[in-house]
């Protein structure tokens, strides 16, 4: 079996060291070396975007990384969205919303769609269905998930 | 992009109005499932766990001569290698695994690892465990199988051609009834007959008379199969998997495992998408296998192409329909004839897609016949209302063509022939109360269908049916001394069944919904429940959880007539308070006598459980608008509005989501998704972006108008929304395009290619 390679890394503010070998994906260091299982994997190939999440500012399927990349970066998951125990208005939203069915897809639908409001504070419903169209949902028709983005940039630009 | 409406989006069209029920409550388990904490079945983990990988035929049709895993056993890290020969126990038998037909347990276990035949390309022919998934997929490819290839039959028309390959030598043809001595791939040929079709032709002004083809799609799950297993030393299996079924996934692994089912536990985790494909188990039975030689647990995860290629998917399907009417538009014959993929193995839902096929119509004279074909395909699973929506393409078309050749507004045809209660179906049953003329008034009425479309725009609707189901549901509630309910149930959450269950529990007892905290518990720990499928869990489970509050509040009821000292009869407990009828000072909440019931002769439960019928079918129905780009075929979906009579809707937004959701799956069916087969019978496009499913980019907002005609086999009228809604899509739009251009296309996918062809061959 390959020799591990050892990686320093920041995981939603914290800073995480792991083991892993060189052919492991991010997405297999986050759930199946470091625990957080809250990313999802749907196709393992870039097309579905359940393991988005933020790597140096940007959104980035998990997948598509390689475990040792996340040396010396910042990676943002899921299991940082929410501040402690206060929900962030994306989260808050999609519950209101019900843009929500199964959930296997909501994570990375949450950490894609915190990530657009942060840059566009105010999207047309054009710009977050082009924005999301990475993310695939097979249950909701995804009207339901761009509600909840309308409805949180407004939440959002109140507070 | 964004359009301004001028009309309620979504409309609840309501009968009867409560305190719980009809309203929108956050559901239970929502905020584990927006923060990542909710544990779906790839999530699971245990100690000294192990990965493992399937070996997957490379051919779509082949003998399996020797299967030589000696080189994987040898790998270090590899602990245990299983094939077909491991299975205990003789084959004799049939399984039901819930929705479509009994399947017999040596097709069912051939499916799960291959015996003698490779019958579709990802069929399962071995198991492997490993320390870790790298290793388990490097010891899968040294795994030697020598096959003998042979050629592949992918559809019903080259399967039941002469001379056509067989799947299965042992396979003979059901005859209408009669058992026979013809080997073929066609397993199975039915009659429905109503009245003397020739002389309801012979009647009409007006015959329309086509075929269709539907493509085979997947039901397209974002979350892959996955299963967990671990073989006790004292001989228990426990596994751990997402499941539409946790009893359907239990009674399937003793029957292929050979042992009681009282010596497995199956725990349902969060489940990632279904659609009726997590209803057959797949990895269950090698993961356990692999357990019971390794000694330790083990896990397998499917990828995306082995969900392809050895999962699901939903029938492609050949259609002859022959409609005619007279000149006042009364339909007066229909012949439907229809031949559904089975996959490897016999079991297509061809029965429930003859049944639904001439249901929205009173029709005097009529014959269906259905053919269940095997084809070198994997194993079709349910998918969301199964054979109706293939059935629907073909005859909602042929209403069309015929309300076109009469001049007559498509839903007045519609109305005028109406199916309502009372009319017996082509397939015997005669209707209970139904919505479908209450569907078909709402989609007149509704605003889309009179406003203007724009250029290249065309507009196109259709009505669909699916029966809905009852069955085995049981639901335990138990009292906490803060007032609220703990409730037990069965029932996989799928889509926010949880709120839906426990909000009918809050309804009786008079408290929030938030009050009712839902647990889904393994098979050990709650009644035998029925899958979460057939639209039945709202329904069922929330029966159950309807008879348990009941039993609840009578307890309630005669421990505050002890409190008090009064008659039992004068008190009673309505939203949430309990009083007595005898004395106007005796009052307390329902928070105050749960506080009380410690000191008072102890805490209180109930349960219930039933086997629950009076399921009412549910109508859909569909007014699309599409533009077709003139140049390159490319169509739109510019407005889309969908009906449905769900009896009573419990949680309106879930309702709309799965009115929506059952909607873009079939404008997927119907614009984009097909298994693209090669020549050597593989499917080519066996990835998320080469087989497209609609992203949020390619649809408006899906307008929803919920129909409540109460179902009055259920306490609150409740029929079950999952499944109708993707019945009339693929027609409507056939419809819309054709309206849009002139061309009618007969065959999905309804995509540019095809669009184009069509009209080049109509010399557009």
């Amino acid at each position: 079996m390959p020799a591990k390679t050892y990686v320093q890394t920041t995981i939603n503010g914290e800073h995480v060291d792991f083991l892993c070998e060189p052919r492991q994906s991010l997405l297999e260091a986050l759930r199946d070396v470091i625990g957080l299982t809250g990313t999802k994997e749907g196709c393992n190939d870039g097309n579905c975007g359940a393991c988005t999440v933020e790597f140096d500012g940007r959104i980035v399927t998990a997948c598509l990384v390689l475990g040792v990349e996340a040396e010396g970066k910042e990676i943002s998951t899921i299991e940082g969205v929410a501040e402690g125990s206060s929900l962030h208005p994306v989260q808050e939203a999609f519950l209101e919303n019900a843009a929500l069915q199964c959930g296997i897809c909501t994570p990375g639908f949450i950490v894609a769609s915190k990530a657009l409001l942060e840059q566009n504070p105010d999207p047309s419903e054009h710009e977050i269905r082009f924005w999301l169209a990475n993310n695939l949902c097979r249950c909701t028709g995804y009207d339901k998930i761009v509600r909840a983005v309308q409805d949180a940039a407004v939440k959002m630009q109140e507070a | 992009m964004t359009t301004t409406v001028d009309y309620e989006r979504n409309m609840v069209l309501a009968t009867k109005t409560y305190d719980v029920v009809g309203t929108r409550p956050i559901r239970h388990d929502g905020t584990d499932k927006v923060t990542g904490r909710a544990l779906y079945g790839a999530d699971y983990d245990t100690a000294g766990l192990l990965h493992g990988h399937v070996v997957r035929s490379p051919h779509a049709h082949a003998n399996i001569r020797n299967i030589d895993t000696s080189k994987a056993e040898a790998l270090d890290g590899v602990l245990a290698v299983v094939t077909h020969a491991d299975f205990t126990g003789d084959s004799e038998g049939m399984v039901d695994m819930g929705e479509g037909a009994p399947t017999s347990l040596k097709w069912l276990r051939d499916n799960v690892l291959a015996s003698d035949k490779a019958l579709y390309r990802g069929h399962a022919i071995a198991g492997v465990a490993a320390v870790n998934p790298h290793v388990a997929e490097e010891a899968a490819r040294l795994i030697e199988v020598d096959y003998e290839v042979l050629p592949p039959v992918v559809t019903v028309e080259e399967a039941m051609a002469d001379g056509a390959p067989l799947l299965h030598d042992d396979l003979k043809t059901m005859e209408l009834g009669e058992a026979t001595d013809n080997a073929s791939n066609v397993a199975d040929h039915f009659q429905h007959k109503k009245g003397d079709a020739d002389a309801g032709f012979a009647e009409a002004d007006v015959i329309v008379e086509r075929e269709y083809r539907a493509k085979t799609v997947h039901q397209g799950y974002i979350e892959p199969h996955n299963a967990t297993a671990f073989w006790n030393a004292d001989g228990r299996v426990h596994v751990w998997c997402s499941t539409q079924g946790a009893f359907a996934v239990r009674d399937a692994m003793a029957q292929l495992l050979d042992l009681p089912v009282s010596n497995i536990k199956v725990t349902p985790m969060e489940i990632g998408g279904g659609f009726g494909g997590k209803i057959p188990i797949y990895l269950e039975p090698v993961a356990a296998l692999l357990s019971r030689k390794s000694g330790r647990a083990v896990k397998l995860l499917m990828s995306r192409a082995d969900v392809f290629e050895a999962s699901g998917p939903t029938c492609g399907s050949w259609s002859r329909v022959k409609i005619g009417a007279k000149n006042d538009g009364t339909i007066t014959a229909a012949e439907v004839e229809l031949a559904f993929e089975a996959g490897a193995y016999p079991g297509s839902p061809v029965a429930a897609g003859a049944q639904c096929a001439l249901a929205a119509y009173d029709i005097e004279n009529g014959t269906v016949d259905g053919y269940d074909v095997v084809v070198n395909k994997p194993k079709t699973a349910a998918y969301r209302a199964p054979g109706a929506p293939n059935a629907a393409f073909a005859v909602e078309q042929a209403v069309d063509e015929l309300a076109q050749k009469l001049g007559m507004d498509p839903i007045e045809l519609r109305l005028k022939n109406a199916a309502k209660e009372g009319t017996r179906r082509v397939d015997g049953p005669v209707f209970n109360r139904v919505g479908l003329v209450e569907t078909l008034e709402a989609m007149r009425d509704h605003p889309h269908y009179s406003a203007p479309l724009g250029e290249n725009q065309g507009r196109g609707v259709a009505v669909g049916f699916w029966f809905n189901i009852g069955f085995d549901s049981a639901v335990d509630l138990a009292l906490n001394d803060d007032g609220t309910v703990n409730l037990t149930e069965g029932s996989t959450d799928i889509g926010g069944s949880r709120a839906s269950i426990a909000m009918q529990a809050a309804e009786v007892l008079g408290i929030p919904a938030e009050d009712v905290h839902p647990s889904v518990v393994d098979t050990d720990s709650v009644g035998y429940t029925f899958l979460t499928g057939g639209s039945r869990t709202t329904f069922s489970t929330g029966w159950a959880a309807y008879e348990a509050a009941q039993s609840l509040k009578s307890k309630m009821i005669e421990r505050a007539a002890t409190i008090w000292e009064v008659d039992a009869d004068s008190v009673q407990m309505e939203k949430g308070v309990i009083s007595s009828t005898s004395d106007p000072e005796l009052s307390m909440t329902f928070n105050e006598l749960a506080g009380q019931l410690g000191g008072t002769g102890g805490r209180l439960s109930a349960t219930a459980s039933g086997n629950y019928q009076g399921w009412g079918g549910s109508f859909a129905g569909n007014i699309v608008d599409v533009e077709v780009d003139p140049e390159t075929g490319k169509t739109d979906v510019v407005r889309f509005t969908a009906v449905q009579d769900v009896g009573k809707a419990i949680h309106p937004s879930y309702v709309e989501g799965q009115m929506q959701g059952g909607s873009v799956q079939g404008i997927g069916w119907a614009l984009n998704e097909e298994y693209y087969m090669n020549v050597d019978g593989g499917m080519d496009n066996s990835t998320l972006l080469d087989y497209r499913m609609p992203t949020s980019l390619d649809l408006p907002m899906i307008d929803t108008v919920i129909v409540e005609v109460a179902n009055p086999g259920h306490p609150f009228g409740v029929r079950g929304v999952g499944e109708a809604n993707i019945v009339p899509p693929t027609p409507a739009i056939a419809n819309a395009i054709q309206s849009a251009t002139g061309t009618r296309l007969f065959d999905t996918p309804m995509n540019s290619v095809a669009i184009t062809a069509a009209r080049s061959s109509n010399g557009a």
